[in-house]
């Protein structure tokens, strides 16, 4: 059985079809990270994905609409359910908090095709993964994938405590020799000067945490020696809340208020318009767009622009950044 | 001159750049002929990076053995051809550690060649600088026979395996390390332009 064709209207971009679930499972894991996992309504099988591709997921909050991307953690073979894990952000814009609050087992949601902006490099030959709290979950799918093909792989995953280590007793349990944990508050910490020093050739690093963490192990892997091509990087990048901020499309002719707790994509789908994207993160660069007229200050949180474009004020990244001021005009 | 300036063609034809010293752990220096010219100019720039560099180099006839030897890098090998110094290269290779920097500068067939053998040790060839040094002379393999004729410097050629007489494309496979020769009088046999020099 294979998956049924998608719809009949074609997608803007492979992060717009769209996959009908059910959530079949929720499992807590502990005071901050739930899993939840999903089967499909129509009784077809996911597709498969590969290690490190994230899904978007739509949530209905009432009146608002979020879609937020996860990583997906589930076995990339398993055409059954899809999983993911989701850490509580009681700062953030809601997103989380209405998975781990308002989503009950048995609930419908949609999920948007699996996308894959952290591959793994398949010619390493060892892949060295640092993973900073729920920056685990793309390594977890990653590691079912290497695994069965018996990859070369290495973990080293620094989380604040016992009671927060997600999954570490089932990597251990499994892993036991190529899991590395490191607990913050037991004064632990990755070794990581030592730990570039001596992997063999064709290897290649992979890291995936917080913004902190992603610096300093891309700074030091530059520093000595190991090239951009070997060092890989996921930033899980969730929109932020704002002053609301008014924005007019000119292609389509419509104007529309941005929301507290809305990016500005999610109010231009709001209104029915499709523009692209993949990542939701403001990694991809798929959903940039031209500012035609703008008065105000831009608020640009995206990892895309290069720092003239976002200074140059004719250039957004919708998906994250925001903008305060008068008049935004949008080529959408 | 040793510095050649290769006109724009296709995406499929390679591009060499400037060596440059880069930080790193260790240093591998591959070289033949005048590309010795490239490791002197970094060695100017960078005199700090010879304590950890291993030069590898194939003079081919050229005099500058000395003159590498006087920097004095943390070892040196001089081999008669590159496939002399393969088994070095090899082993070098598959000892390295990352934060290992590849440099590789001379003739185009040995450049691909050196590139190929780092790029099996899972090394990504974005990553190895080349500088183009000395002949423009190619390393060519018939499409036809698969055959590689080295030191291709005229186009058409003639296969020094099955004959054919072969046009010099700049299409290249890395994985050959080579550029692909193809028959030129394949309709019309015997109707083969006059050879000229590449590049002349
Ligand atoms: S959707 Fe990827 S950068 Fe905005």
């Amino acid at each position: 059985m294979t998956a049924p064709a998608p719809n009949s209207t074609a997608p803007k971009s492979i992060g717009a079809e769209k996959i009908k679930v059910i959530v079949s499972a929720i499992v807590p894991l502990n005071n901050l990270v739930t899993r939840f996992e999903f089967k499909r309504i129509d009784g077809y099988q996911f597709p498969t994905f590969s290690g490190g591709a994230h899904t978007v997921v739509e949530m209905q909050d009432g009146d608002l609409k979020r879609s937020n991307p996860y990583s997906l953690m589930s076995d990339p073979a398993e055409t059954e359910t899809y999983a993911i894990s989701v850490r509580r952000d009681d700062q953030g814009r809601g997103g989380s908090l209405f998975l781990h609050q308002k989503v009950q087992v048995g609930a419908t949601m949609t999920l948007s095709s699996p996308v894959n902006l952290f591959s793994l490099d398949l010619r390493a030959r060892k892949h060295l993964f640092v993973a900073g709290g729920i920056g685990i979950t793309p390594f977890m799918a990653q590691i079912k994938q290497l695994d069965a093909v018996h990859g070369n792989w290495e973990l080293h995953y620094s989380c604040r405590s016992p009671e927060l280590g997600s999954y570490v007793d089932e990597l251990c349990a499994k892993h036991a020799h190529s899991v590395n944990i490191y607990y913050d508050d037991k004064k632990q910490s990755i070794d990581l000067e030592n730990l570039l020093d001596g992997q063999p050739i064709g290897t290649h690093l992979y890291v995936c945490g917080p913004k902190g963490m992603i610096d300093w192990v891309r700074r030091s892997a530059a520093s000595a020696g190991w090239p951009d091509a070997h060092v890989h990087h996921e930033e899980f990048l969730a929109p932020q809340p704002g002053k609301p901020f008014a924005v007019r499309l000119a292609k389509s002719g419509l104007s529309v208020e941005v929301g507290e707790h809305e990016s500005l994509l999610e109010a231009i789908e709001r209104l029915g318009v499709e523009p692209p994207y993949l990542c939701r993160g403001g990694a991809c660069g798929q959903c940039e767009t031209d500012v035609l007229e703008s008065e105000g200050i831009f608020i640009h949180r995206d990892h895309w622009l290069e720092d003239d474009e976002k200074s140059s004020g004719i250039k957004i990244m919708p998906c994250v950044s925001r903008f305060d001021g008068k008049i935004l005009v949008l080529d959408r | 001159m040793s510095v050649f300036k290769f006109p724009e063609s296709i995406r499929s034809r390679p591009v060499y750049g400037i060596l440059e010293p880069r930080p790193g752990r260790s240093h591998l220096m591959i070289a033949d002929c005048e590309g010795a010219e490239a490791i002197l100019d970094l060695a100017a720039q960078a005199s700090d990076l010879m304590a950890n560099t291993h030069i590898i180099f194939i003079p081919n006839g050229t005099l500058f053995g000395p003159k590498l030897q006087e920097l004095n890098p943390a070892q040196y090998y001089e081999g008669p051809s590159f496939a002399a110094a393969l088994s070095r290269i090899q082993r070098v290779l598959s000892d390295a550690v990352m934060g290992l920097q590849i440099y590789l500068t001379g003739t185009e067939g040995m450049m691909g060649q050196a590139q190929n053998e780092a790029m099996q040790a899972g090394y990504d060839y974005t990553a190895i600088q080349t500088e183009h040094r000395g002949s423009v002379a190619r390393r060519m393999q018939c499409v036809h026979c698969k055959g590689i004729t080295e030191d291709v410097i005229i186009d058409p050629f003639e296969c020094s395996h099955c004959g054919l007489n072969l046009f010099v494309r700049d299409h290249y496979s890395r994985r050959i390390a080579a550029f692909q020769g193809v028959c030129i009088d394949a309709e019309d046999p015997g109707n083969v332009p006059a050879s000229v020099e590449l590049y002349s």
